[in-house]
Formats: C-alpha cells, sequence, structure tokens
C-alpha cells in the first residue's frame, strides 16, 4: 500500500521560485525533497529506509527529512543553494509504505543523482547515506535497509583484488567449500604455541587456519614472531599434505604504515592471505585492497563491530548493505554468518548476505530482504565466510544453506575435539567430503544428512568422536533481524 | 609412505574418503555432465602443491555428453599410467566462471613419496621455504616405470 500524494499538509514542494527561497523554515516536503511522481533514473542510488518518525510526525515529512539530511539540506532556507544546479543535488524521496506488521515503521525509497558521490569511494558515499541523518531528531529510528548501486558507479570501483574464482585456481582446490578454523584460545598463546595449533589443524585437512580479530601485537605475542612460526607451521603442512595451504595473518594495526609493514612482512614470507578487520574503516580498507591487488594476495575481512550496527532492526544499517560496500571497496573474504552457529542470523537473511557477494547479477527476493535488483558488472565475488559455534553435526545444513563457495570455519569445533587439534580437522574434512560426494550423487542431504555423517564416521573415528561430543548442540533462538515478509524460525536439527 | 592422517596426497575434492570405485566416479561424472560441465582427464608424476599443469590426456571433452564414454577415457588413461596421479576435471564455462568447477583424483602410484620442505635461513629470522617432491629426484624419463 503506497501513502496517497499530497496526503499529508505540506508535503507539496513549493515551486514558485521566489516563495521558495524566501528566508525561514520551510517543511522538507515544501523544499523539494518529496517527490511521489519521480522516477529514479538507470544512474541513480536507490536507498530504502526503515524509518520510525516521532510521535506526531508526518511519515512523508520524514522521508523527505530523510532525504534532505543526506543530501543537501540543512534545517532552514539558503539562498545560495540558488547559486547551483540544486535539483540534481536534491535526494528525492519518491515512495513510502508503511512495514507489514511494523507499527509506526515506514519504508521510505530515496533516490540519490549519481554526481553527489565521488567516484570510487566507499568513505564519500557513506558520509552522505548514512551521516549526519541517523542523528536527526525527529526520527526515533532508522535504518538502511537495501541499496541499488547503479552499474555506472559500480564500474568506478575495483572490486575484490583475487575474488573467489581466481582464489579457488591459487590454491588448487575446487567443488567443494573451503575449511578453516581460528585458532583458540584468542589471546594469550606464545608465537611458538600458537604455530603449533596452525600446523596441527592444517595437516589435519584444513585449508585455511586464522587469526582473530583482536590478535594484532599484544605483548604475549608480537606480531613478528606470529608471521614466522605461522608460516613454518603453513609450510610444513603443505609439504606434509602436497596441498597449499594459508592462515590469515591479521594486520591490521593502529596506523596504515604499521598495516603495510606487517603486510609486507607475510608477503615477503610468502603467505597468500593477509587479513582485515572491519573496525579499520572505509578508507583502510580500500587502502589495504589496493595493497593486495599489487601483490597477488588474498584480502580477508572479519566484519568485528558490525553487530553495534546491523543487528537492531529498527536502527542501524542492514548488513546486506555492508556487505554490497565490501564488494566494491574490494575483499576476497567475508563473513556472512552461519544460520546454525552462535552469532545472530536468520536462514534466509543469512542467504541473502550470501547472494550479495557471490552474485554476478542479484534478483530483489523479499523473504531473503533484497528489495532491488543488483547488476554487478562482472565485478569479482566474494568468498563469504560461515564462522562462529558450527561443528561436523551440521555438514548437510551448512553445504545445503550455502553451498560450495563458502569458507566453513570450526574453531572449536575443530581445536576441542577430545583426539587433539588434528582428530578434529579430519572429523571436519570427512564430514565435508562425504556431505559433497552424497549430494553429488543425488542424496537429498537435508533428509539423508545425518544418516550419511553416521556412515562416514564408521570409517572415521574422529568424526565419530565430533558427533559423539556435538551431535546435539544447536543454537535456536529467535533472529532479531528477519524479513518483513516471510516469518522465519532459527533451523532446527 | 606420508605421515599425514591419510598417509597420501590430499588434493582434490575426495582424498579424505576410500578411493572411490569406478561406479561412484561414475556418479560423480553424470553430476557434472547434469551442470553442463566438460570433463577432462590430467596426470603428472609430479603432484607438487603449486604444479598446476599437469599434462592433458587429450582434449578437454567438450562434446562428450555421456559419463561412461569419460569413464572409458579415465580408463584408458590408467592403463597407460599406472604409476601416475590422475585426477578428473569438470569445467564450468559460464560467464563470470570459466574455471574449474570439480577436480578429484582417479588414480595414485603405489607408493607416494611425498615432499620435503628445505628452509633456507635469511636475515632476521627469515626463512625461505622450497617444498621439495622426492617423486621428482629422478630424472624424468626414467620415473613412473618401477612397478608397485
Amino acid at each position: 500500500m503506497a501513502i496517497a500524494t499530497g496526503a499529508s499538509n505540506g508535503a507539496t514542494a513549493i515551486t514558485d521560485a521566489k516563495r521558495r527561497y524566501q528566508a525561514g523554515v520551510l517543511k522538507y516536503g515544501q523544499m523539494g525533497y518529496w517527490e511521489p511522481d519521480y522516477v529514479p533514473k538507470d544512474t541513480d542510488t536507490v536507498c530504502l529506509f526503515r524509518i520510525t518518525p516521532q510521535e506526531g510526525v508526518d511519515p512523508v515529512e520524514a522521508a523527505a527529512a530523510v532525504a534532505g539530511e543526506s543530501s543537501t539540506a540543512t534545517w532552514t532556507v539558503v539562498w545560495t543553494d540558488r547559486l547551483t544546479a540544486c535539483d540534481s543535488y536534491r535526494a528525492k524521496a519518491f515512495r513510502l509504505e508503511p512495514v507489514p506488521n511494523g507499527p509506526g515503521q515506514f519504508f521510505a525509497w530515496v533516490a540519490y543523482d549519481i554526481i553527489l558521490f565521488e567516484e570510487g569511494s566507499i568513505a564519500n558515499m557513506t558520509a552522505s547515506l548514512i551521516g549526519n541523518v541517523f542523528s536527526f531528531k525527529p526520527l526515533k529510528a532508522a535504518r538502511l535497509e537495501d541499496i541499488r548501486i547503479p552499474a555506472a558507479y559500480v564500474k568506478t570501483f575495483k572490486g575484490p583484488p583475487t575474488g573467489l574464482i581466481v582464489e579457488r585456481e591459487r590454491l588448487d582446490k575446487f567443488g567443494r567449500p573451503l575449511l578453516g578454523a581460528t585458532t583458540k584460545p584468542k589471546l594469550g598463546l606464545s608465537g611458538r604455541n600458537y604455530g603449533r595449533v596452525i600446523y596441527e589443524g592444517l595437516k589435519g585437512g584444513l585449508d585455511f587456519m586464522k587469526d582473530d580479530e583482536n590478535i594484532n601485537s599484544q605483548p604475549f605475542m608480537h606480531w613478528r614472531d606470529r608471521f614466522l612460526y605461522v608460516m613454518d607451521a603453513v609450510n610444513k603442512a603443505s609439504a606434509a599434505t602436497g596441498e597449499v595451504k594459508g592462515s590469515y595473518l591479521n594486520v591490521t594495526a593502529a596506523t596504515m604504515e604499521d598495516m603495510y609493514e606487517r603486510a609486507e612482512f607475510a608477503r615477503q614470507l610468502g603467505s597468500v592471505v593477509v587479513m582485515i578487520d572491519l573496525v579499520i574503516g572505509w578508507t583502510a580498507i580500500q587502502s589495504m585492497s589496493n595493497w593486495a591487488r599489487r601483490n597477488d594476495m588474498i584480502l580477508h575481512m572479519h566484519r568485528a563491530g558490525h553487530g553495534t550496527y546491523t543487528r537492531q532492526k529498527n536502527h542501524g544499517v542492514s548488513f546486506r548493505v555492508i556487505a554490497k560496500w565490501l564488494r566494491l571497496a574490494g575483499v576476497d573474504h567475508l563473513h556472512a554468518g552461519t544460520a546454525v552457529g552462535k552469532l545472530e542470523g536468520d536462514p534466509l537473511t543469512v542467504q541473502g548476505y550470501y547472494n550479495v557477494c557471490r552474485d554476478s547479477y542479484t534478483r530483489r527476493d523479499l523473504p531473503r530482504g533484497i528489495f532491488f535488483d543488483q547488476d554487478w558488472c562482472d565485478i569479482r565475488k566474494v568468498m563469504p565466510v560461515a564462522s562462529g559455534g558450527i561443528h561436523a553435526g551440521q555438514m548437510h545444513q551448512l553445504l545445503d544453506l550455502f553451498g560450495d563457495d563458502v569458507v566453513l570455519q570450526f574453531g572449536g569445533g575443530t581445536i576441542g575435539h577430545p583426539a587433539g587439534i588434528q582428530a578434529g580437522a579430519v572429523a571436519n574434512r570427512v564430514a565435508l567430503e562425504a556431505m559433497v560426494k552424497a549430494r553429488n550423487e543425488g542424496h537429498n542431504i537435508r533428509i539423508e544428512g545425518a544418516e550419511i555423517l553416521r556412515k562416514a564416521a564408521r570409517f572415521c573415528g574422529p568424526l565419530q568422536q565430533a558427533l559423539d561430543t556435538w551431535g546435539d548442540i544447536t543454537f535456536n533462538y529467535t533472529p532479531t533481524d528477519a524479513s518483513d515478509f516471510t516469518p522465519t524460525a532459527a533451523v532446527a536439527r | 609412505m606420508m605421515t599425514n592422517p591419510v598417509s597420501k596426497i590430499t588434493q582434490g575434492q575426495f582424498s579424505f574418503l576410500p578411493e572411490l570405485t569406478d561406479a561412484e566416479i561414475a556418479l560423480q561424472i553424470e553430476y557434472g555432465l547434469s551442470r553442463g560441465y566438460a570433463w577432462s582427464i590430467e596426470y603428472t608424476d609430479d603432484p607438487h602443491p603449486r604444479n598446476t599443469f599437469w599434462e592433458m590426456f587429450g582434449m578437454p571433452m567438450f562434446d562428450l555428453k555421456d559419463a561412461a564414454g569419460v569413464l572409458t577415457e579415465v580408463r584408458n588413461c590408467r592403463k597407460g599410467f599406472p604409476q601416475h596421479y590422475i585426477r578428473l576435471i569438470a569445467f564450468d564455462g559460464t560467464r563470470g566462471v570459466e574455471s574449474i568447477a570439480m577436480s578429484f583424483i582417479v588414480n595414485r602410484p603405489a607408493s607416494e613419496p611425498g615432499f620435503g620442505l628445505i628452509r633456507q635461513e635469511a636475515a632476521g629470522r627469515t626463512i625461505r621455504y622450497t617444498v621439495h617432491g622426492y617423486a621428482t629426484d629422478r630424472p624424468e624419463g626414467e620415473r613412473g616405470i618401477e612397478t608397485s
């Protein structure tokens, strides 16, 4: 149901220039930020905001205010607008609908002309779209739900330095999800002990090991020590298995200079991958992406901090928008949720994030939270990472939900194995290969999954132990961020 | 014998499972064909992790849509190279992929000697690593002819 044009007082733009630019305060609608007849151009960016106006604030005026505050408006009329082709610079709210089953909330569609954003700069785009507007008093809350980025603007970005296709070619690993594990405990291991965990995991059958997001260069383990021991483990494991192996060396640091220094050392040691945290910010991310491109490096992105603004449904930025920006900014791996693990994520919503990472062309898909078609213009694909509270007993669910192009990371589910880290890795690799084989043979893994695992465990003791230890562990809590169009429950076993 | 948990090179999709039977291989081939992939066969006696270009056993079989036909080629390759590594590769020509979609080993030598790690100590505790395949210690013309 669309809100009728001009239904509310002050929603109509004043077209007489003399009246429009008289000093004083006008409603945003009167200033021209609400244009219900506007048809977005192919080159426009279109944002869908979920807005919760304060009591008594007209929703049309609130939508116009969002358009105004995320583009040219200030609180009062300024005559200097007339020195500009101000129609171009004004964002235009052009559609408003009540949120289904969301009393007091509205979806507002806002279009932005391509002249508003500097080419190839996520920092610039975000400064407009999620700048002042999110603190604007007449709104109780606002959330950027989704964004349509025009092809013309997409092509100003270089995107992932490697992309999942080339990553597979470099690693010589095809036709199955990749396997990883985060080294645990997160904090306190010395470089020597840390390298031991890496070696055991990789030799046991994992493709990747990973630094945690908060492992940088603390007193217990300085970064050079970590890099040296880790790379010894990686190379030893590669020789022991005949496979290319990697470990995400986290180069997150206080300054760009520090990050470049750490990344350069990782390169010298022959690492295939480096890692950064989302908290380093858009500018640093794009700089590291350029560095990775110059140095043939896979760039792993840990989304540390995103939950502070993505999780609550009424306010912030949806992770699908963050994922779109990160694909443009240029990362190769992105943590995008597990649906079945310990961290927030409605299954369909999480699949929506994965699609944004991996599609060539993303179609509108409301149950998955995708509001817009998005042409990715052949920009490379991001490999999503499922990490956090998952174990071998969920292999059928994970493969069914996410397919082959994903890194499945079992941290506790590898290192916490009762027979040791190598055994934990073996359990995960056997479970994975058995499930892929069965799926390809035509088995319905959603239904037969548990049985396929039990069968594989007959020839693999470590898998049996893993199933005995974790087989019944689930994290079934109701997600806070599910689609407004299809109610979903957490995945049951 | 290699010391990893499965005592063999673990490249490919199914190295941690018991060796696939020909019937099982045929099912994987059918799966690939059903998705429009083209199968090809490659073999080598140098399974170094970064030896990308194994020898092609004929051209990729773009027009062969019959799993039994692909399997026949696998058997022919095994006859010619019983002591080599042989892998089946499925190619996906979709725009935006144009790469390998499946890859698994269908023949191994009776004995897999594995790899050594050569460390060259360099400045600042840095080490330069070389993964060395024992299989390639002998001249090319003398490899793969011993019987198991």
